[in-house]
């Protein structure tokens, strides 16, 4: 059976993808959702998330992005999700009972090797380049 | 009852502290790097308290330190409104040294701006999620507000029940379009105007406070 990843890393063949699924990230607390998701995009990884990370969880992930940032080697994230977030349309009532839905795919990679093309409600182009 | 008596007590004290005239609200001006926020918060501290904020300038990440103008009185219709001004650094996931070589920049100082922008960023969110109690979001009117730091922000915003006021900046360029930040927003009121030659500003104060007031 083929590899369903393609190979990337040191022999820079190609660009690995990771597909994490809403189960996986479930287990995590905040911080392990962002050290697995900046571990993976400061490989050079292209990191799908199946089901997105909450706001709060965006916030911090751009903060900590802007603490590894360093000249010549890390120049931060490109992340991309659908422009409608089913958060703006939760009821205060909804938020406050906890069914506040977030889920949503997003795709992050190293903002180096990453370029959106077109994004709508509905569609997410991106052009992936190796290093 | 004494619990019932407690909460009642704790909730009036916490009321209190939110919205006693001691406590000015912080209202962070939020927004992309070069939307003019801080051109617009030395408008408002011009206009008020004839003191400007800091310098403003065309290269991305002139302002790298949130800085706060305290007791900035706003007279509306006889009511005064006080609110402190949080100016903040232009929020992005990315920050390379190489843009600031366009700039006229010598490599030592464009590392030296990136390292600065990005603390300023951090900072920026920081204050986002535990300091301010509403936010002004400026974006520039000729841009395309449709970008993920715009969505993100706009969403980490709502998810905190903070109010937010839209601004369309930049009215006065030619390519200016409000119909489209309305568009990408049309669950908050979009205000246009000129922070840099002043214009609609009567309305911008008004939205203000009756927004924070």
């Amino acid at each position: 059976m083929p590899e369903v990843q393609a190979k990337g890393g040191d022999d820079n063949e190609g660009v690995q993808i990771d597909l994490i699924s809403g189960e996986r990230m479930a287990g995590l607390t905040s911080m392990e959702k962002i050290r697995l998701i900046l571990d993976g995009v400061r490989d050079g990884n292209i990191v799908i998330l199946e089901d997105g990370l909450t706001p709060d969880e965006e916030s911090r992930l751009i903060e900590v992005t802007m603490t590894e940032i360093s000249p010549d080697e890390f120049t931060g994230i490109e992340i991309e999700t659908y422009p409608k977030s089913e958060t703006a349309d939760a009821s205060f009532l909804d938020r406050l009972m906890g069914k506040e839905s977030t889920k949503k795919l997003t795709v992050i990679g190293p903002a180096n090797q990453i370029e959106t093309l077109h994004k709508d409600e509905t569609l997410i182009s991106a052009l992936v380049s190796r290093k | 009852m004494g619990l019932l008596t407690n909460l009642k007590d704790s909730i009036s004290r916490a009321a209190a502290t939110l919205f006693s005239e001691e406590n000015p609200k912080r209202i962070g001006i939020y927004g992309p790097p070069n939307a003019g926020k801080t051109t617009l918060a030395n408008r408002i501290a011009r206009d008020w308290t004839g003191d400007a904020v800091g310098p403003e300038s065309h290269v991305p990440h002139e302002t790298r330190r949130a800085r706060r103008k305290e007791d900035v009185e706003i007279e509306r219709d006889g009511k005064t409104v006080t609110i402190d001004i949080v100016d903040t650094p232009g929020v992005t996931t990315k920050v390379d040294y190489e843009e600031f070589l366009d700039h006229d920049m010598e490599k030592d100082d464009a590392v030296r701006r990136s390292r600065e922008a990005t603390e300023g960023v951090a900072e920026a969110m920081h204050w986002l999620r535990e300091d301010v109690d509403g936010v002004i979001y400026v974006l520039d009117s000729t841009e395309d507000p449709f970008t993920q730091v715009n969505t993100m922000l706009i969403g980490i915003i709502e998810s905190q029940d903070l109010p937010v006021l839209i601004l369309a900046n930049k009215t006065d360029l030619e390519d200016s379009s409000i119909k489209r930040i309305n568009d990408a927003f049309p669950q908050h009121e979009t205000i246009p105007l000129s922070a840099l030659e002043g214009d609609n500003m009567d309305e911008v104060y008004d939205k203000i406070a009756e927004y924070f007031g």
